[in-house]
């Protein structure tokens, strides 16, 4: 192992305990020689870009052989997968025959592009909807075909959901933050929450005068509590309903509402949302709306650990990495009860789950008022993160799921010790398929 | 002292194990529907939902110690039938379809007592998931008891798990692995046996379940230790 991979290693036991690195090289120790890539449509911005830029330096770590490839398209290919994430998420939307063809299309040269790479790989890991479709126009596959989704697919949109599940069930296996998010497939559907890196600009430890920064770069007072929403602006993230909260709140209790949020190469609607925010904040003094560069994440550290608490007011929700993160700096969450905000949100212990804006106002005047709860619950919460929802126990998930993949998925899989059983298993690969 | 005659068991064998959740795509909405499902679900399902709990994000002291009780509690709200599943014991049955025919029986008796019961439709669904255990050598081996309590220190949860909980569905007897091993000790580590024997593992995290026997360990370790040095001064003074 090389200096430098021992030395990651070795600050991640440091946060997350020297235990799970140790699964986590046991089990990569078999997967040693096999080729990994990961495929998403956008390489800064969102949380999947975010998890990808923590996680495939760590496998790189641990000995794996991994590389990340982005999807390019024209401006229309990203209006049309914006719409599908809106309809997979249970909005109904309008296509047309045109639009999925765009939508085909682009898949199609993306795959004749990367077609190699994929071709040779022996595990591809396809994050989203957005490259779904490279499946069907990468032929003779050598390795595991993985889709992993990161968005809320209760209760699709039909029409697009069906259109997806044509190519959905090509792939070995699936992945979903929550078991709410499965759907009838003919392959095994691994659940397996996301994560947050503790070491990333957005989650590291600053230093006080870091965040007081923050106050004089956005022109905020030090001296007034502070709540936070950081989130990219999308209905589903209900910005207007949590303006209506703080107004319902700020009449018994004085509070900065910040809500803050920077775009993404892949999400075009960004622009007519914070303009609908924007106006709907316009007149409220304590009320502060600031669009975000995707790069920002030092300011979205220094504003959720300057907060005194964070409110993920989300309508629908894939997982929410927000709150993980202001779990991880100690704040207690007022999150939507919807999607993976409910795993993480224990209410009463790690911050509250509501359903409207008066929901939220009454949990803000409540946190605002009680100090010694608002610490009480975020300690929790960090702990919890800590246990739970680090980048180390997503990678080591990954490679159990890896793992159980190619050995057929059985309920119980006894790894021999020894070279013995090293990639690619004696021998026995993945057909091509 | 009983060491004369004794032979040693051989070591014990380290392991660690990583929980993987599957979903199944199967889900119930009402109280028959649960009943109905649970005939023909698979047995990982049944395990995933007894004792998966362990290995997930969850609080260490949730109010309800499996997914059946909560589920009727928060999302069918019978409060009757939920405190009824919350006393099912898990390691009480010899076998997992033991465990399911006790479980089912409950939720018949609860539709016999309330007919509506059985179709009042859940706020949520029960959405079943399996467990797939992955489990490897750490390479670790102990000789001695007493080691026990040192390699604790710097076991996984996965460790605790695989061979304290999950031990209990392999060894016929439904033992740990602590205790299955120990039991070919000399009866000098008896008492040591007897206080694994009083941990109940339905009531605590994985973190206090190693907490509670490296104590314990230790205190049987020091008490060892103790007997031992009388034992070999009154030796001294008699020759």
């Amino acid at each position: 192992m090389s200096e430098k991979a021992e030395e990651l290693l070795e600050r991640y036991a440091q946060v997350a305990g020297s235990e799970i690195i140790h699964q986590m090289q046991a089990l990569a120790g078999r997967l040693r020689g096999a080729h990994i890539v990961h495929v998403n449509s956008t390489a800064y911005g969102g949380g999947v870009a975010e998890i990808l830029h923590s996680m495939v330096p760590l496998m790189q770590a641990l000995g794996l052989e991994v590389s990340w490839e982005v999807i390019e398209g024209p401006p229309e290919f990203f209006e049309v997968t914006k719409s599908f994430h809106h309809a997979l998420q249970g909005h109904r939307v309008s296509l047309t025959e045109e639009h999925f063809q765009i939508y085909e299309e682009n898949n199609r040269r993306e795959a004749e592009r990367l077609e190699k790479k994929l071709r040779e790989a022996d595990f591809v890991i396809i994050h989203d909807p957005q490259p779904a479709y490279l499946i069907k126009y990468v032929s003779q596959r050598k390795g595991y075909w993985i889709w992993r989704c990161h968005i809320d697919l209760s209760r699709p949109f039909y029409p697009v959901w069906r259109f997806l599940e044509k190519v959905v069930v090509s792939y070995q296996a699936s992945i979903f933050s929550i078991p709410e998010f499965s759907q009838p497939l003919p392959h095994p559907q691994f659940v397996i929450p996301p994560s947050i890196d503790p070491f990333s600009e957005k989650n590291r430890e600053l230093s006080p005068e870091e965040i007081f920064e923050v106050y004089r770069e956005l022109g905020l007072d030090a001296s007034q509590p502070m709540v936070v929403q950081i989130s990219r602006f999308d209905p589903f993230k209900d910005p207007l309903g949590v303006i209506r909260a703080a107004e319902l709140a700020q009449k018994f209790v004085s509070f900065q509402m910040v809500l803050a949020g920077g775009g993404a190469a892949d999400d075009p609607e960004g622009d007519r949302v914070y303009q609908e925010v924007v106006q709907a904040a316009r007149g409220k003094p304590n009320i502060y709306v600031f669009k975000l560069p995707p790069t920002a994440h030092r300011t979205v550290n220094a504003l959720q650990r300057a907060a005194d608490l964070v409110i993920q007011k989300s309508l629908r929700e894939g997982f929410g990495l927000t709150v993980t993160e202001a779990m991880w700096k100690g704040k207690p969450v007022i999150g939507g009860a919807t999607g993976g905000i409910r795993v993480q949100v224990v209410n009463h212990h790690t911050g509250f789950l509501v359903n409207t804006p008066e929901g939220a106002a009454l949990r803000i005047r409540y946190l605002l008022f009680y100090e010694s709860k608002r610490r009480e619950m975020g300690h929790k919460a960090r702990e919890f993160v800590r246990q739970n929802f680090l980048i180390t126990r997503h990678v080591r998930d990954y490679l159990a799921l890896m793992l159980s993949v190619c050995m057929g998925s059985p309920d119980r899989l006894e790894l021999e010790a020894g070279e013995a059983c090293a990639w690619p298993f004696g021998g026995l690969g993945a057909p091509l398929l | 002292m009983a060491e004369k005659n004794f032979q040693h068991p051989g070591p014990f064998v380290v392991k660690d194990c990583v929980l993987v959740s599957v979903s199944t795509g199967e889900k119930a909405y009402t109280l028959a529907e649960l009943a109905e499902k649970l005939k023909h679900i698979e047995p990982a399902c049944i395990y995933h939902h007894f004792w998966a709990r362990h290995l997930r994000p969850s609080f260490d002291h949730p109010e309800f110690h499996n997914d059946f009780a909560a589920w009727v509690h928060q999302d069918l709200r019978d409060r009757i039938l939920a405190e009824r599943l919350n006393l099912i014991t898990p390691h009480e049955y010899s076998s997992i379809e033991d465990l399911r025919e006790a479980l089912i029986l409950h939720l018949q008796e609860r539709i016999f007592e309330d007919e509506h019961l059985g179709w009042r439709k859940a706020e949520n669904p029960f959405y079943f998931v399996k467990s797939q255990l992955i489990i490897f050598d750490t390479g670790i081996r102990l000789t001695w008891p007493q080691e026990i309590a040192e390699i604790l220190e710097i076991l996984s949860p996965g460790s605790v798990f695989y061979h304290f909980i999950d031990a209990r569905r392999r060894h016929p007897q439904g033992l740990d692995d602590f205790r299955e091993w120990l039991r070919k000790f000399p009866p000098e580590f008896r008492p040591l046996y007897d206080l694994i024997s009083r941990i109940d593992p339905f009531f605590l995290s994985l973190y206090e379940i190693k907490d509670f026997l490296i104590r314990h360990i230790q205190i049987f370790c020091a008490r060892l230790h103790a007997v031992r040095k009388q034992y070999e001064r009154e030796s001294g003074r008699a020759s």
